[in-house]
């Protein structure tokens, strides 16, 4: 099974969706504002304090830490360039300017939610390189089908064993396969296949299937606490997922 | 498809088994990356301080990949 991607020419294309303007709206309503946290460093606590003043203050420091993650935002789209052949040369910017606005907007947002448990830049540039590289998964998969099933299962379990591996590892795989299939239910199988055999992006799954990250994450963590419970019940060598206390 | 069957059965399994855990969620691996990059920056135990972040990076390719991205562009921000 896979799933049908609109074609290009049914869903509007990245770059037209570009934002040219240097910065977006970024007039917050005012709110109390929350104390800064106890033992943050210096630097930190003057974007704080910068980004919550007004007029020039403020402004200077939202064009500063935009400029901070335009920087991040093309590090992101460099690094992975060299995987994206189909991107034309005029797109790496166009992403790496959306992506920094796109940051700019949920850092402004979650202003209050920044502890100082890191250096402020770091936890600006987490968003940068997070939009950066989401846009780019997005893109990469843009007008490809998702391929939900495992067709190529036979190749990989029928590969000849390297010297690195043994009998129990082919033993191992042939009941993973066959767990996959009398273990799973139809949706924890897809995803398990699409994500960890047929290198999909969770995200761009997610997008697909309607659905959040989360929730697939979620799913694909049940499907293989299935799979090791099924394992050991038969008597291999498979210890059992130890959840978190938080799950 | 991009599995690559060159890749040897052992990854595949330890790709479909995902890691033992306990692991974050995508969220919570989220909201924690940054200060769990700046500890592994400044030298300090990143797994000690924030368990189960580590295993989530084994399991989650995505997430993963947002890891190696912060990781390097900060440590070439601070070199």
């Amino acid at each position: 099974m896979t799933l049908a991607m609109p074609t290009l020419a049914e869903e509007a294309p990245v770059v037209a969706t570009v934002r040219r303007e240097p910065m977006p709206s970024l007039r917050a309503a005012q709110a109390p504002t929350p104390p800064v946290p106890a033992g943050i460093d210096a630097e930190s606590r003057s974007w704080l304090r910068r980004l919550r003043a007004d007029g020039a203050e403020r402004e200077g420091a939202l064009a500063e830490l935009r400029e901070l993650l335009l920087r991040a935002a093309r590090f992101e789209v460099g690094r992975r360039r060299a995987r994206m052949p189909q991107l034309r040369g005029g797109d790496h910017e166009d992403i790496a300017q959306q992506s920094a606005n796109d940051a700019l907007v949920a850092i402004l947002a979650k202003l209050d939610d920044y502890r100082g448990d890191s250096r402020f830049t770091t936890w600006a540039y987490k968003f940068a390189l997070y939009e950066s590289a989401a846009a780019l998964r997005r893109r990469s998969w843009q007008g490809r089908e998702v391929p939900l099933d495992a067709e190529h299962w036979p190749l990989i379990a029928d590969t000849g064993s390297t010297p690195d591996e043994d009998a129990e590892t082919a033993e191992l795989l042939g009941a993973v396969g066959e767990a996959i299939e009398s273990e799973l239910t139809e949706h924890q199988r897809e995803v398990l296949v699409a994500v960890t055999l047929n290198g999909v992006p969770i995200d761009v799954l997610a997008e697909r299937l309607t659905t959040t990250r989360g929730a697939l994450y979620k799913t694909l963590h049940d499907a293989r606490r299935r799979l090791r419970e099924s394992l050991a019940e038969r008597g291999l060598p498979v210890e059992p997922v130890v959840e978190s206390e938080s799950r | 498809m991009n599995a690559d069957p060159n890749s040897g059965r052992e990854n595949v399994v330890a790709r479909l088994l995902g890691p033992v855990g306990p692991e974050l969620t995508c969220d919570e691996c989220f909201a924690q990356l940054d200060r769990y990059v700046d500890l592994e920056v400044s030298g300090a135990d990143a797994d000690a301080a924030i368990p189960g972040l580590s295993a989530h990076l084994v399991g989650c390719p995505a997430c993963r990949e947002d890891h190696e991205s912060l990781l390097e562009y900060v440590r070439s921000e601070r070199s």
